[in-house]
């Protein structure tokens, strides 16, 4: 993968560094460690900086200044193997999930095309930490992995009409935590009641791309309980990590 | 307060936005057309965000306060209590009069803005309405929006309003992913009359290309990244959509081209059935492309136009009497 990390405009005024193009858990970290390292040390001219799955966007405050800023992250780049730095520090969530009835109505689905039992699937699915790679599609939903090699499921074809907010949907090695209610062609396969955002919380997107999270599993008793909770966080709890 | 007598179902509070929220998924939001918040920061010589964003739909106001509005964005036919105001100006209004605008079917996005801005709760920095995301509500007959610093400065006009409410020529630079279209496709992007189709919001508009789509070779399993507003994005269909300030922030579409910032206004102000050509243009050409804040001009009213032409001190150091003041010389 000679091709990788490279340099690539995207609009005008923004620069896109790109560790991969195809999911790759290294390449994520590596875009995790770019990021934290612009964070700490901003180059001039940096407005705002942001990483995902396999890319970190660099956005300028004036694009007559581009020239600059791609010598900056071009001497960065150069300056280490970022795959091999340090994750910096992030936080371990514990989101309470139910992985049972019209909590879960594709888990049989999604455990037989993993080949693995329904208790199984939950045991792993429950105890697994995963990391968030990237959040999007709306603000703060978080895009979680990598999970096993036997998860990398296709997504459906046909779309399910409709996931409710709070939904944990699995495919193609990823976990997403639905932050709206909307169509998707991924599995569901748990329910929680975090809410990703939130205008009126402090802060209104609660998770950060580099944190991790793992989904221990609750009876649908305590989901409802916990969905009835004031800040959306559905009950989790995060610690520090070094 | 400004309170709003009726509106459309597209009419929101908007500002430049909250940028700096990427990396949690939010994108910037505000104003559709952000040269219409420099032309309205230029009118109130001084703060105007955030303003009134209607889309296409009638408007009336009635501010409880002499205050000054700037009108910018999509023209409208504006009366104030009766008497017709002009586009791409700021008048002074008395408290208790009623503006009643209509649209006029150029342009999508007017704006309304008052000097000293309106005071409407922030959420994560900025005012402006998010609707896709969540964030403040549409405004709805009977609210009432607070001003907060209700001044009136002199009335002042745009000196050169530009045209970009019908369509035109966008210039754009490539995108990461232009270079997986065919050459004969891109040529084929650059050289087609696209026509802006019925669909279009704040997240982005749909062009009808009136023939064969525009399809990648073999890269629908493109991993998600970054999405910007003025990404000119391909569905799986090879359907161009040029999209908005509240378009997602990452995707997995190939864009074949970026429109530049400069160029984002006329691309959304286009209405549908205008029509909209794409032009590549090297990077140093669109990095120099900024938005500018525009001329203005105090008013010189029109004293055929003025019914209280009576109350004006016309003789006030102004006219030259061995001069003929209404015909130009």
């Amino acid at each position: 993968m000679t091709d990788f990390p490279r340099i690539e405009p995207l609009g005008e005024a923004a620069w896109l560094v790109r560790f991969a193009d195809r999911l790759d858990d290294g390449a994520n970290r590596a875009c995790l460690a770019f990021r934290a390292g612009l964070l700490t040390d901003p180059p001039d001219n940096v407005a705002e900086t942001a990483s995902s799955l396999g890319s970190v966007l660099v956005r300028m405050d004036d694009p007559r200044g581009a020239d600059a800023v791609l010598s900056a992250l071009e001497r960065r780049l150069a300056d280490r193997d970022w795959q091999a730095v340090p994750l910096p520090p992030r936080r371990l969530w514990r989101i309470p999930c139910c992985y049972d009835g019209d909590a879960a109505p594709e888990i049989e689905e999604a455990a037989a095309l993993a080949g693995l039992s329904v208790p199984d699937a939950v045991a792993a699915l429950s105890t697994t930490r995963v990391r968030v790679l990237a959040l999007g599609f709306v603000p703060g939903m978080p895009y979680l992995g990598t999970l096993p090699p036997e998860w990398d499921l296709p997504r459906r074809s046909d779309l399910t009409p409709r996931v409710p907010e709070g939904a944990l949907v699995v495919a193609v090695r990823q976990l997403v935590l639905f932050g709206t209610s909307s169509p998707t062609g991924w599995r569901q396969v748990g329910l929680t009641a975090f809410g990703c955002f939130r205008q009126d919380r402090d802060p209104p997107i609660a998770l950060r791309a580099g944190d991790e999270v793992v989904f221990p599993a609750i009876d649908a008793e305590h989901l409802t309980d916990l969905q009835g909770a004031a800040d959306g966080l559905g009950g989790s709890v995060a610690e520090d990590l070094e | 307060m400004i309170e709003i007598l009726a509106c459309g179902p597209l009419t929101t509070v908007q500002d430049a936005g909250r940028p700096g929220h990427l990396s949690l998924g939010l994108a910037r939001g505000g104003a559709a057309d952000r040269q219409a918040l420099l032309d309205a920061a230029a009118l109130l010589s001084g703060v105007a965000a955030p303003g009134i964003e209607s889309a296409g739909a009638p408007l009336r106001l009635r501010p409880d306060v002499d205050c000054t509005i700037a009108l910018t964005g999509a023209p409208m036919r504006v009366t104030a209590g009766g008497k017709p105001l002009g586009w791409h100006a700021s008048h002074v209004v008395q408290a208790g009069i009623v503006l009643d605008l209509k649209p006029s079917g150029e342009g999508v996005y007017s704006y309304i803005h008052v000097a000293g801005g309106l005071d409407v709760r922030p959420v994560m920095g900025s005012a402006a309405a998010h609707l896709i995301a969540g964030i403040g509500a549409a405004l709805h007959p009977g609210d009432r929006l607070r001003i907060r610093a209700p001044a009136t400065p002199a009335a002042a006009t745009l000196v050169r309003p530009d045209d970009r409410y019908a369509g035109g020529t966008l210039r754009c630079v490539a995108t990461p992913q232009t270079a997986l279209f065919r050459k004969a496709d891109l040529d084929r992007f650059e050289g087609t009359a696209f026509t802006r189709a019925t669909q279009g919001n704040r997240q982005g508009i749909k062009l009808d290309p009136a023939g064969a789509g525009f399809a990648t070779e073999g890269q629908l399993n493109l991993l998600s990244d970054f999405v910007l507003p003025g990404d000119v994005q391909m569905t799986g269909d090879g359907i161009p959509y040029i999209l908005g300030p509240e378009c997602q922030t990452t995707g997995g579409y190939p864009r074949i081209a970026h429109v530049v910032t400069a160029d984002l206004p006329r691309a959304l102000q286009a209405p549908p059935g205008a029509v909209l050509r794409f032009a590549f243009v090297d990077l140093p050409t669109a990095r120099a492309a900024v938005l500018r804040p525009p001329a203005v001009a105090p008013t010189l009213r029109d004293p055929a136009a003025m019914a209280d032409l009576l109350s004006y001190d016309l003789i006030d150091g102004v006219i030259d009497a061995k001069g003929e003041p209404w015909r130009s010389t």
